[in-house]
């Protein structure tokens, strides 16, 4: 899997930044989403710096899937703004990202099908690139066999891989190692820390507190859908400010 | 009246000796009811596609109509194209009336609105499934009709295998449409009503058997195909 970062690396020029106009940072402001009539998110205001791994985290029901769902534009927010590099979200800067879902959203093909699907999105790519795919994702035994027939781990490792097949400046990962054993979460957090490396932007959401530990460069803290905190991962841990995220790390019932 | 074993008897040495009058209500049979699968499907699953992925102000309204549609008694049909392609009918120039299209243009009525509903449910459902990954992707909507078709194939095609079902077994509309006249729009199931009203139950009993036989065949190969993509993953 440390073979994903020359995934990630295809779209840096020689100096090591990317061609285009950068995406970064993202700020949102006041950001509010409504659905049947309840408030999910409320005023949410945040600036996503570049170049670090930010861990979404908060307990259930805080709007943690939805904040990433807007930031990628899944949904539309129902107040507030986002912009990215100073630009509204729209079809060009979305290309430019890639989401990896909780439950790996797999098309009902072969291993290696699912990577060529994205190859051909993007335009380019031979049988040849997804060989050299499925190797860097250690899926290359698999390739021929039904996506859905992978082990949990190695379904998430083959949607990490098909999303990197776009080369995304911002990777927005939904609680990807939820469901899955500790050796697959481990492989799983090694490709991350190996595509953060390339220089991708990475947005994880995640309610593991060690997990957060391990691969935060800054931590955004919701709780019932407002932003209580947005530090470096050393201050949120050591110097908590609020008392949800006080409670949270304490490891109390936070409701 | 002949003992129904040997009635039995000669049915199965009508199939076994490949009787020349058996092959060709068969083969009629089989063109008429094909036919009027492949082009429901061609109409039938873009239309259920269409629904399955659209939401729309009377989308509610029109999957209503279309589960209805689903019932339409093969008499009705066949009534009304009957009158369609009369000569006193608007259709009536074309000449059709008791000619294998005729019969087709009635088969095509009843199967489209099963193909329709059933494609609708199936891609409604693999479509919830994928949405979010699509949008995700920025996958254009012909990328997304095109792939959730492909990968709703072993689905799509139980689904046509389900409209030859009732194709082939239906009797009501192609004895109106068809006239039942021999050697030009006899098919199985109108033959074996009017040879069972004649008493010659060996013919009417040996086209029931394939008939039965292809019922079989096609359940067979629906359960087959399920098991294996279920197995393999690929469902």
């Amino acid at each position: 899997m440390a073979m994903l970062e020359t995934l990630a690396l295809r779209t840096m020029n020689a100096s090591g930044t990317r061609n285009e106009e950068s995406l970064l940072p993202a700020v949102t402001r006041s950001l509010t989403y409504r659905t049947n009539g309840r408030t999910i998110l409320q005023n949410v205001s945040l600036r996503l710096a570049p170049l670090s791994l930010t861990v979404v985290m908060g307990p259930n029901g805080a709007g943690k899937s939805i904040l990433l769902r807007l930031l990628h534009g899944l949904l539309q927010p129902s107040g507030g703004e986002i912009r990215w590099g100073g630009k509204g979200l729209d079809p060009v800067i979305r290309k430019r990202q890639a989401m990896v879902f909780q439950r790996p959203v797999l098309l009902r093909r072969s291993v290696a099908d699912n990577i060529l699907f994205a190859l051909r999105l993007r335009g380019t790519g031979t049988s040849r690139d997804c060989d050299r795919i499925l190797a860097a994702a250690g899926l290359s035994a698999q390739a021929e066999q039904a996506a859905r027939s992978l082990s949990g781990g190695e379904q998430q490792r083959l949607a990490l891989a098909r999303a990197l097949v776009f080369q995304p400046e911002v990777l927005f990962l939904d609680e990807p190692t939820a469901n899955l054993d500790p050796a697959s979460t481990a492989a799983i957090e090694s490709a991350v820390l190996d595509v953060r490396r390339s220089g991708t932007k990475i947005i994880f959401v995640s309610h593991d507190l060690g997990q957060a530990q391990r691969l935060a460069d800054d931590v955004v803290f919701l709780h019932r859908g407002k932003l209580q905190e947005h530090s470096s991962a050393a201050v949120f841990f050591n110097t908590p400010e609020s008392d949800a995220a006080k409670s949270y790390l304490a490891g109390d019932l936070v409701l | 009246m002949q003992e129904f074993g040997e009635i039995f008897g000669l049915a199965i040495g009508l199939i076994v000796s490949a009787d020349k009058n058996l092959l060709e209500i068969i083969f009629l049979s089989l063109r008429v009811s094909l036919s009027a699968v492949l082009i429901s499907c061609l109409i039938g699953m873009p239309l259920g596609a269409m629904l399955g992925m659209t939401r729309f102000r009377g989308h509610g309204a029109v999957l209503i109509l279309l589960n209805a549609l689903m019932g339409l008694p093969p008499v009705v049909v066949g009534l009304v194209v009957y009158m369609l392609l009369s000569n006193a009918g608007p259709m009536g120039w074309l000449q059709l009336l008791y000619t294998p299209t005729a019969m087709i243009i009635a088969q095509t009525i009843l199967i489209t609105p099963i193909v329709a509903a059933l494609t609708r449910q199936v891609i409604e459902s693999l479509h919830s499934e994928y949405a979010e990954q699509f949008r995700s992707m920025c996958v254009s909507a012909r990328t997304a009709v095109a792939t959730l078709l492909w990968d709703a194939r072993v689905s799509l095609l139980t689904v046509a295998l389900a409209g030859f079902g009732r194709a082939i077994a239906e009797v009501g509309a192609v004895m109106i449409v068809g006239g039942n006249i021999i050697h030009l729009t006899r098919v199985m199931t109108t033959a074996i009503a009017l040879e069972t009203s004649k008493g010659n139950l060996d013919l009417a009993l040996a086209l029931g058997i394939v008939l039965f036989l292809l019922a079989l065949g096609i359940n067979a190969v629906v359960m087959s195909l399920r098991s294996d993509t279920t197995r393999y993953g690929y469902a």
